[in-house]
């Protein structure tokens, strides 16, 4: 039942949440904050793919289109995919799942938070001052000579930047100092894991990110010339350095993900997960792996062959890992007893989207075809499979796996099935058919098109215009539960890792008694709980079970 | 294999598009292979443990060194197969041949310029049949890339470098050509073609042709072959001829009047100023646009020039 | 253990050793990010450095090795002095530790000082970067032009394709008793400028934190018991002037 004081009525107003400490309402906060991100970002790109349902000028003009596909670049990237689930989910859960009261530097957590409202401030006010059309990458000579709002817009994300280097310095000291006795590192949930190898990468490569701008605004605003040939400077240098923390960043996105749905699929399975030690440690292989491979956004921009072999190489070894670990959530499955629940729904969802994306990393890794397919809609695809059908996904598994933890209601499983179909039918219509149309040539970032492209295009906008109706019905029923959502038990799934030990939603200073941790994957002792509904836990008693 | 197009790819117009495609091929029916494994595996494994009532999981298990192993090791050896294909493939993408014919490309924003051995200048890439063709490649400005999609080829255009790439067309015809990094307002018109003459001969007959077209002109018709550079050299990407606003001043009816300068003044729109702002372009801004036209100075003959002039005589 | 004995202690830690420990990994953690922010322009120096070594070795010859050299040894002291501070912190001198803290401010200050010397005597002689370098000291024989504007056009050294106009910059231009200027100097400058106006910012907010614990310690904040922010600040200023002493040598003795 739901309790009566918690930590979402422990202190009303705007300055009880504007100045909490309490890494669970930063964590709402966050969610709001990042889905919020989404929306603008997914308004944009359905006006960019509106634009594309017809040849010619659709609904804006050439220079309005540019600066709309860049807008949903930068949001999505920047406000949304590389803080959401760390910020959001991470935040919340993370405490809890290590028996903790709290995140390692709470006031730093705080700003955090006010950073990214600061650095989306910038973005937001460059854009509405007449927006920036660089594309996402920002790439020189033409982000250092275009005349729109690239140095407001770039010191945004340098501000949004610090941001998560601030979330990451948290996680790691946090899983280092804060863990209870008893969880030593193989006994953390994958999760935990997940968000540590991230939190490394958010780091070691976001002051990258950092510096790159830097250079950019100074190459703007003060004429340096270090990215311009007639100064004696080199536009390449600028991917070099812009890569250098790109890449990474796209496993900042993935590893939280991944983390998700060992989690969902293990509890929603009732099964432990299979090969544990292999998926911890392969998150902070890809961590590391993931900063080698910078050069495989660059196979055509004049970079030498024997580097384009190196990266190439480095590339495929990246590759296995990740694939590793769907067969280790297959494995997972083996004789579990599978509970079709939304958030489970769409961890499986993962498997599919996400492998998709993944294997057309091969294509794109293999030098002589990504010659072809660089710069085209193919490469489109790729990436929004594994962002989106990656990390999108995985994020609205863990929002349905938590929601009743974190706000005591449970949604309507019926309507969530129906949101999953429509997301998954919506995506796959929108972005597959980008594949075909980027191996026959179809360039990216092109206002205009050739005839041939037509048809493709309009069974992609299409495709968008489902997937949006299946947003706007998951945003309908995850707001209705709030206010009429039948109240959660304490354990709904039964999930054995710490946050199921504590109310939902549990109270201002997380548990009433410091739990013990176990194997965080044994559901061995958990049974159906017929009065309060979910699970609990047989002979559990607190501090001193064992 | 067929050279044709097919659901994924488009024709093959060169001799390194047959490599470059049996390896996508390839790719992709290992991924599909993989894709419908896992696939079948999840919707089995789900149908046969879905929960139901008097079901429960069954211990089994959590991990199987064995089968990690295997599942390990195949992939990787599937890998580093693709890697070497790929490298290898990229290696023939990246060397051509010595005797290749080579043609001189300029990236501008928004418009590809080919310049032929004998000095000519063309906006599209004419090749005779069945010979390598080597593109030595830089741009005027930003960034762009030229890409022929039936070719399988692509390379970055530089400013302040040269970039080189090459193909051998295999059959007469007219090829796509796009241009492949993101250069502003019209990249997606930064369109051009390939045109593979049907033999060596008719190749170098247009070629001989292309480069008199100005001398063969008589004076009366000279405004026509600065309509031709107009069109061709990227005139046109910024100033139009029927008063419909652009980057630049429009051409309609501006000869023989005042155009207002930025920081005050105006001048005269006469052959010195035509010329002035052909070769000099940042000398004097009509008020109201950006100092962005690059410059012609080398790049079109006087003659050229004089045939421009020509043809701004006659927009009214 | 009771929290109510221990105000410095936050309500989510066991211990104040938890605390601490924590605290020092997390400065430590953020100590690794400025080490890779300052990164990348040691590797843009690395890369300009090893493709024109004759602008490095020509340029950094208008580079004060006096003044540079007296900053290095100043924030050297000062760093000895933090040091020091961090120790009279822990023995509770609170005398000492004011006098230390206000000791290593002012070196902060002198080598801010001293920097601004430095920046007005290139500002006069035209040495910045880019755009605006502009050389016109006593020593030139002649004036060369300055470099292009960065404006869409390209020039390359030789005729290129479509009859692109060969370049006017003459490969070598001045010539005095530092030698012959090589093209593309205004390189060298702007790496100086990013590195060293970097590395003042962060001077600049160094001297901002132990103007913080200057005043928390005459408000008597530290001792024994409590002295972690002494310790951070501290760390945090060693690691600017170690970024110093590497700056120094590759900036100002080149050979």
């Amino acid at each position: 039942m739901r309790p009566k004081d918690h930590y979402l009525n422990h202190g009303s107003g705007f300055r009880s949440w504007a100045f909490t400490l309490d890494h669970k309402r930063i964590g709402v906060m966050y969610l709001v904050a990042t889905l919020g991100s989404f929306l603008l970002g997914g308004l944009a790109a359905l006006a960019v793919r509106t634009e594309l349902i017809s040849r010619g000028p659709t609904i804006m003009s050439a220079d309005t289109y540019n600066k709309m596909f860049t807008l949903h670049g930068a949001v999505m990237v920047f406000l949304f995919i590389i803080p959401s689930i760390p910020a959001a989910l991470g935040n919340f859960v993370l405490p809890l799942m290590l028996g903790a009261k709290d995140v390692a530097f709470p006031r730093l957590n705080l700003m955090s938070f006010w950073l990214w409202v600061a650095g989306a401030l910038f973005c937001i006010g460059a854009v509405v001052t007449g927006g920036v059309d660089t594309g996402w990458t920002f790439y020189t000579p033409y982000s250092t000579t275009t005349n729109t709002n690239v140095i407001a817009t770039t010191f945004g994300v340098f501000i949004l930047g610090f941001s998560s280097i601030f979330t990451g310095m948290n996680f790691i000291v946090t899983i280092h100092k804060l863990r209870p006795p008893g969880m030593t590192w193989f006994k953390m949930p994958l999760f935990l894991w997940a968000l540590y190898g991230t939190a490394l990468i958010q780091v070691l490569a976001t002051p990258v990110l950092a510096i790159t701008l830097l250079l950019l605004i100074a190459e703007r605003a003060l004429g340096v010339g270090i990215f311009d040939p007639a100064l004696g400077g080199d536009p390449v240098l600028f991917q070099h350095f812009f890569w250098f923390y790109s890449h990474p960043a796209v496993y900042i996105m993935i590893l939280p993900a991944m983390g998700i749905i060992s989690d969902v699929i293990s509890i929603h399975a009732r099964k432990h997960i299979f090969g544990y030690r292999f998926i911890a440690l392969s998150s902070i292989a890809i961590a590391a792996f993931g900063f080698l491979v910078w050069g495989h956004h660059m196979f055509v921009s004049g970079q030498s062959g024997m580097a384009n072999a190196i990266f190439s190489a480095l590339t495929f070894s990246v590759a296995i890992p990740s694939a590793i670990k769907v067969f280790n959530w297959l494995a997972t499955l083996y004789k579990g007893d599978i509970h079709l629940t939304t958030a489970m729904i769409y961890a499986l969802m993962f498997i599919i989207t996400f492998g998709i994306g993944g294997l057309t990393g091969l294509h794109l890794g293999a030098l002589a075809v990504d010659v072809h397919l660089h710069d085209t809609y193919f490469v489109v695809a790729h990436f929004h499979y594994v962002m989106f059908g990656g990390t999108v996904i995985a994020l609205l598994a863990g929002i349905h796996h938590w929601w009743p933890k974190m706000f005591g209601v449970m949604i309507d499983e019926r309507l969530g099935r129906i949101g999953a179909a429509l997301v998954f039918v919506g995506f796959n219509t929108t972005f597959f058919t980008q594949f075909v149309m980027g191996s026959h040539g179809m360039p990216r970032r092109y206002y205009d098109y050739l005839p041939q492209y037509e048809i493709y295009h309009r069974i992609s906008t299409l495709g968008s215009y489902v997937m949006a109706a299946g947003f706007f019905l998951t945003a309908y029923y995850l707001i209705h539960s709030l206010f009429r959502g039948k109240p959660a038990p304490m354990n709904p799934w039964g999930g054995n890792s710490l946050e199921w030990h504590t109310a939902s939603p549990p109270p201002y200073d997380n548990f009433a008694v410091t739990p013990v941790a176990e194997d965080p994957y044994d559901y061995s002792r958990l049974v159906p709980d017929k009065i309060a509904g979910g699970y609990t836990s047989q002979t559990y008693e607190g501090a001193g079970a064992r | 294999m067929d050279a044709g197009p097919g659901f994924w790819l488009p024709r093959q117009g060169s001799t390194s598009a047959a490599k470059v495609d049996f390896l996508f091929r390839a790719v992709t029916n290992i991924s599909i292979f993989f894709f419908v494994l896992i696939t079948v595996v999840l919707f089995y494994f789900v149908w046969k443990y879905r929960a139901r009532p008097g079901h429960t999981a069954q211990p089994s298990a959590d991990h199987n060194q064995k089968l990690e192993i295997t599942w390990t090791v195949i992939p990787l050896l599937i890998v580093i197969w693709i890697f070497w294909e790929g490298f290898a493939g990229f290696l023939d993408l990246q060397t051509p041949p010595i005797n290749a014919y080579e043609v001189q490309v300029l990236g501008q924003k928004w418009k590809w310029l080919f310049t032929y051995p004998n000095g000519v200048v063309d906006d599209n890439l004419h090749v005779p049949p069945d010979e390598p063709v080597r593109l030595v490649m830089t741009s005027q400005d930003v960034i762009h890339s030229l890409y022929m999609p039936e070719f399988r080829i692509k390379r970055d255009a530089l400013p302040g470098r040269y970039e080189r790439e090459w193909f051998q067309a295999t059959a007469p015809g007219e090829y796509q050509i796009f241009c492949a990094e993101y250069c502003g307002t019209s990249h997606s018109g930064m369109i051009a073609k390939v045109i593979v003459h049907r033999s060596r001969p008719e190749f170098e007959a247009w070629l001989a042709e292309a480069g008199n077209f100005l001398d063969k002109l008589p004076p009366e018709k000279l405004w026509e072959g600065g309509q031709k550079l107009y069109n061709q050299r990227g005139c046109k990407q910024c100033h139009s001829v029927d008063g419909a606003s652009g980057i630049g001043p429009s051409f309609k009816g501006i000869w023989g009047h005042q155009q207002p300068l930025t920081g005050g003044g105006s001048a005269l729109v006469e052959e010195n100023y035509v010329r002035e702002s052909i070769v000099n372009p940042q000398a004097k801004i009509v008020a109201g646009y950006e100092p962005v036209m690059p410059t012609y100075q080398g790049r079109l003959k006087d003659k050229e020039i004089t045939a421009i002039i020509a043809y701004l005589k006659t927009l009214e | 253990m009771s929290h109510e004995h221990q105000p410095h202690l936050q309500h989510h830690f066991e211990t104040p050793e938890q605390q601490f420990d924590a605290g020092k990994l997390g400065i430590w953690l953020f100590l690794a990010t400025e080490i890779l922010l300052f990164g990348g322009l040691f590797c843009a120096y690395a890369i300009y450095r090893a493709s024109h070594p004759e602008v490095f070795v020509y340029a950094h010859q208008f580079l004060d090795k006096v003044l540079g050299g007296t900053n290095t040894v100043v924030l050297l002291c000062s760093s000895l002095t933090m040091a020091w501070a961090v120790r009279a912190s822990q023995l509770g001198q609170r005398k000492l530790l004011i006098a230390l803290l206000s000791l290593t401010l002012l070196g902060g200050f002198a080598f801010m000082g001293i920097k601004g010397i430095e920046y007005k005597q290139k500002w006069e002689h035209g040495l910045l970067p880019g755009t605006h370098f502009a050389p016109h000291d006593e020593h030139a024989a002649e004036a060369a032009p300055a470099p292009a504007a960065p404006s869409p056009t390209f020039k390359p050294s030789a005729a290129g394709p479509a009859g692109t106009v060969r370049g006017d910059e003459p490969a070598v231009s001045a010539s005095g008793p530092h030698g012959k200027r090589p093209s593309n100097t205004q390189i060298f400058f702007g790496i100086y400028f990013l590195m060293t106006g970097l590395h003042a910012i962060h001077v600049l907010i160094g001297m901002g934190a132990i103007g913080w614990i200057l005043v928390r310690s005459i408000r008597g904040d530290f001792g024994p018991e409590y002295f972690t922010p002494v310790d951070f600040v501290g760390l945090y200023w060693h690691l600017v002037d170690l970024i110093w002493i590497f700056l120094f040598p590759l900036l100002y003795l080149i050979h």
